[in-house]
């Protein structure tokens, strides 16, 4: 009878709990573009899979909205005054999803894991660090072969984010299909190109900030089809809003829309001296590639592509990034100028120029418009519509004259240009080689105070926007849509979605 | 009728290898390196040069393919480039969604099209048979993805009846499964159904036109026997094999359909896998799936036996 009692006593209490839990705990249902690929920080190469990423895996240090470096699982870092060694104090009290602890031995073991796991695609970005040594439970000092001042930033990204050593011991190359990390949400199930679900990880450090009981991602591909779910109320959130969308949602007051300035740029790589086909007009003469540029109104472009919803852009930064050169503004159109030149180059009667381009309707509707324009000043465009791994391997290989491309940008202003624009840059298509340049990105690279950082990267600028070996057009917005009932949502210009202090009110 | 069977699983066994050859052939002519897509955005030298000796990419294509089917042939297709999950998972994921999506189509387009055909055959030259033509031309020449955008706008956005896209498994939530599949089903259900009527109408015409069947009306049977047991059946044969057929494609995959709904079933995981140059995880699809369409040939051979008495004795 007092079993009975107490069961049903325990039954009510348990049931008064559940009642009293807070009325907003729900699952989270989030539309992304596209689907990720593996999920192992250490492996994956997609900008969704870093979306997915903001939920489980934290980093050791993370960005504000404005760039700067804030603290995650490192609570504080200084570097040692010749910058050969940063000293990091870290989080304490933290696990992984595994039960793992967090502590310096973790970290040891992922900087290890992400430089010599042979799949790893973090390489390159942590190749500044010699070794790890381990000087307390949560301190940890990392030895560099130079000074970088890229390497923070790198560390709030995946380079820096943590996975459970046991886990990634047990699992190899494997990892990704059941990842361990210590982020907010744990990892639940993967059908592929349907769904990713994530679970609320109860031990998680700063779990207060966080208000839903699971994050479902579904790939979406379609923009009126993210759209329409998002309008009958199947999806709580979706990611890169189509520009030509805005008016359907400015229209619903159901909805709410967020955006910001990406990293990235989009715009023109021309080939300079890769391979026999670096050897045209094009490549040879900068006037030619000045000319393009000035017969361009980049401001028309974002009216008539994107609804005027993108910024326009000249430069690898965007013009809001505290990195842009404000000694050279977005350019007005010049077709006088454009045509000028181009006598100059020797070409008073217009010149040819292919340009490939990926056969997405968006990129082919820009393309137009510049072809449009440039024909204006003489420059006779014809495009050459590629998909997209055939438009990257002819672009490795050399066999292009000039590509339409973008890149999705990075927290440090070194990752929109060291690598395309340096002799020996990793992804330097163009096969652009100026020693000034050199010197001026690798020694931002060194030099640690963000004032002569700055004064370096301005300087690279006006040389790189003299000759030009990448014509920047314009920087995309990330656009956000939700529901109403979703509060508290901050957009980052990485195009990320932390879920920190995001609220549901219904 | 053994023998005839075997001898068509025989025949079909060289048909496979050389689908497998083929497509093998075709994806290594496609243009654009896989690993310039898999290396991520800064293609890391060595990335690269590990990852094509991991996924043998180095190796002569005779020796590739040979290493591809040897392993195929033990059950195991690979593992997915871009996910890492074997190929053989990802296939078992996926084909209950692509088989619940064709039987709920082809029940749609059973439900139009045969009564439709029936009737437009029996009401030949009448504003009946006008209408059903035109209803079924239009069910041809709608295009699917316009169609399913309009249905997700109308039934999901403004009535808010259904779910606007995804898939739901039946043995999570059998109700919801079917609801979400509803719309899709219809789409594709709706095209079928126009080539099934066009079908069933000009059998039942050839049929209706019989001796037999006019016997069958001068004994004075009602037109009900006489259209529904005596010619329908008749004319069953060929509207056997379309529907085995028209099955077959299904299984393989209604690409733009899955596409606009979301429905991660065959049809949007070799579209992806193309783009992606995840050649395993084409391979296995094609493979999987010209074995489906010969097991729906077979079936179909075997449903004439039950069909056609005459057959049996042959």
């Amino acid at each position: 009878m007092t079993l009975l009692k107490t069961a049903m006593i325990t039954a009510l209490m348990g049931a008064t709990a559940i009642t009293a839990a807070p009325a907003m705990a729900k699952d989270l249902r989030i539309a992304l573009q596209s689907d990720a690929d593996v999920l192992d920080p250490d492996q994956s190469r997609t900008f969704v899979g870093r979306i997915v990423y903001a939920s489980l895996c934290d980093k050791l240090v993370d960005i504000t909205p404005d760039l700067e470096i804030i603290p995650q699982l490192a609570t504080a870092w200084e570097t040692s005054a010749d910058g050969m060694a940063i000293t990091m104090q870290l989080r304490e009290g933290v696990v992984f999803h595994d039960g793992t602890p967090f502590n310096a031995e973790a970290v040891a073991a992922n900087i290890a894991r992400s430089q010599t796991l042979d799949e790893s695609r973090r390489k390159s970005e942590l190749e500044s660090i010699t070794g790890t040594e381990v000087t307390g439970e949560y301190e940890i000092v990392l030895t560099l072969a130079a000074p970088d001042a890229t390497l923070m930033a790198q560390l709030a990204d995946r380079a820096g984010m943590m996975v459970s050593p046991t886990a990634a011991e047990a699992a190899g190359a494997d990892f990704g299909l059941n990842p361990v990390c210590s982020g907010a949400f744990s990892f639940t199930e993967r059908v592929a190109q349907d769904k990713i679900v994530l679970t609320k990880f109860a031990d998680y450090w700063n779990a207060d900030a966080i208000s839903f009981d699971s994050v479902t991602f579904l790939p979406i591909p379609d923009t009126t089809v993210r759209l329409a779910n998002l309008q009958s109320g199947d999806i709580d959130m979706i990611e890169r809003l189509a520009a030509t969308d805005l008016p359907q949602i400015t229209g619903n007051a159901d909805l709410t829309v967020d955006s910001a300035v990406s990293l990235g740029y989009q715009g023109i790589t021309f080939n300079l001296a890769n391979g026999e086909r670096g050897d045209n007009p094009w490549g040879n003469d900068k006037r030619l590639r000045q000319a393009l540029s000035h017969a361009i109104d980049r401001e028309v472009i974002n009216q008539v592509v994107f609804e005027g919803a993108f910024a326009a852009g000249n430069q690898s930064f965007p013009p809001t990034s505290p990195w842009y050169n404000t000694n050279f503004p977005v350019p007005a159109r010049n077709v006088e100028k454009a045509k000028a030149l181009l006598a100059e180059a020797g070409f008073p009667d217009g010149l040819d120029l292919e340009v490939q381009v990926p056969n997405t309707t968006v990129q082919l509707q820009l393309m137009q418009v510049v072809q449009a324009m440039a024909s204006e000043a003489g420059i006779r465009i014809t495009l050459a519509s590629k998909e997209f791994a055939t438009l990257l391997e002819d672009q490795t290989a050399g066999s292009y004259t000039a590509s339409q491309i973008g890149w999705s940008g990075r927290v440090d202003p070194d990752g929109n240009n060291h690598p395309f624009v340096t002799t020996n840059g990793g992804i330097n298509d163009s096969k652009y080689s100026n020693p000034a340049i050199d010197e001026l990105l690798n020694d931002a690279r060194i030099v640690s105070t963000t004032a002569e950082r700055k004064a370096k990267y301005d300087e690279a600028m006006a040389i790189m926007l003299d000759e030009l070996p990448r014509v920047f057009l314009y920087h995309e917005k990330w656009i956000w849509a939700f529901n109403n009932k979703l509060k508290g949502f901050v957009s980052y210009p990485d195009g990320m979605i932390r879920l920190e202090n995001v609220t549901w009110e219904e | 009728m053994l023998a005839f069977f075997l001898r068509r699983v025989l025949i079909a066994l060289p048909t496979i290898i050389l689908i497998s050859v083929f497509v093998f052939a075709l994806q290594k002519l496609l243009p654009g390196d896989p690993l310039t897509v898999l290396a991520g955005e800064e293609r890391d030298p060595e990335v690269l040069e590990f990852l094509r000796e991991k996924y043998r990419l180095n190796d002569p294509i005779i020796v590739q393919y040979f290493t591809w089917a040897g392993n195929a042939v033990q059950g195991d297709l690979g593992i997915s480039l871009r996910t890492n999950q074997p190929v053989t998972e990802l296939m078992a994921q996926k084909l209950p969604v692509t088989i619940q999506l064709a039987v709920m189509s082809m029940l749609f387009a059973l439900l139009i099209g045969i009564p439709a055909g029936i009737l437009s055959a029996v009401k030949k030259g009448t504003v009946t048979d006008y209408v059903a033509n035109i209803v079924a031309l239009s069910g041809l020449s709608i295009p699917n993805f316009w169609l399913g955008i309009m249905l997700i706008l109308l039934v999901s956005v403004k009535w808010q009846l259904l779910p606007a896209s995804g898939y739901v498994p039946p043995g999570e939530d059998l109700w919801q499964s079917i609801r979400t599949m509803l719309m899709p089903a219809f789409v594709l259900g709706t095209a079928l159904a126009a080539t099934l009527m066009r079908h069933t109408r000009s059998a039942m015409l050839g049929v209706l036109s019989a001796d037999y069947v006019r016997t069958a009306r001068a004994k004075g049977l009602p037109e009900r026997t006489v259209v529904l047991k005596h010619s329908f059946r008749n004319a069953l044969t060929p509207i056997v094999t379309l529907t085995a057929l028209l099955f077959g494609e299904l299984v393989a995959g209604a690409v733009l359909t899955e596409q606009i709904f979301t429905i991660p079933g065959f049809g949007k995981l070799v579209v992806d896998a193309v783009f992606n140059r995840d050649y395993a995880v084409v391979q296995g699809i094609v493979l999987v799936t010209a074995v489906g369409f010969i097991v729906m040939n077979l079936i179909a051979d075997m449903l004439y036996f039950v069909l056609n008495p005459r057959l049996r004795g042959a």
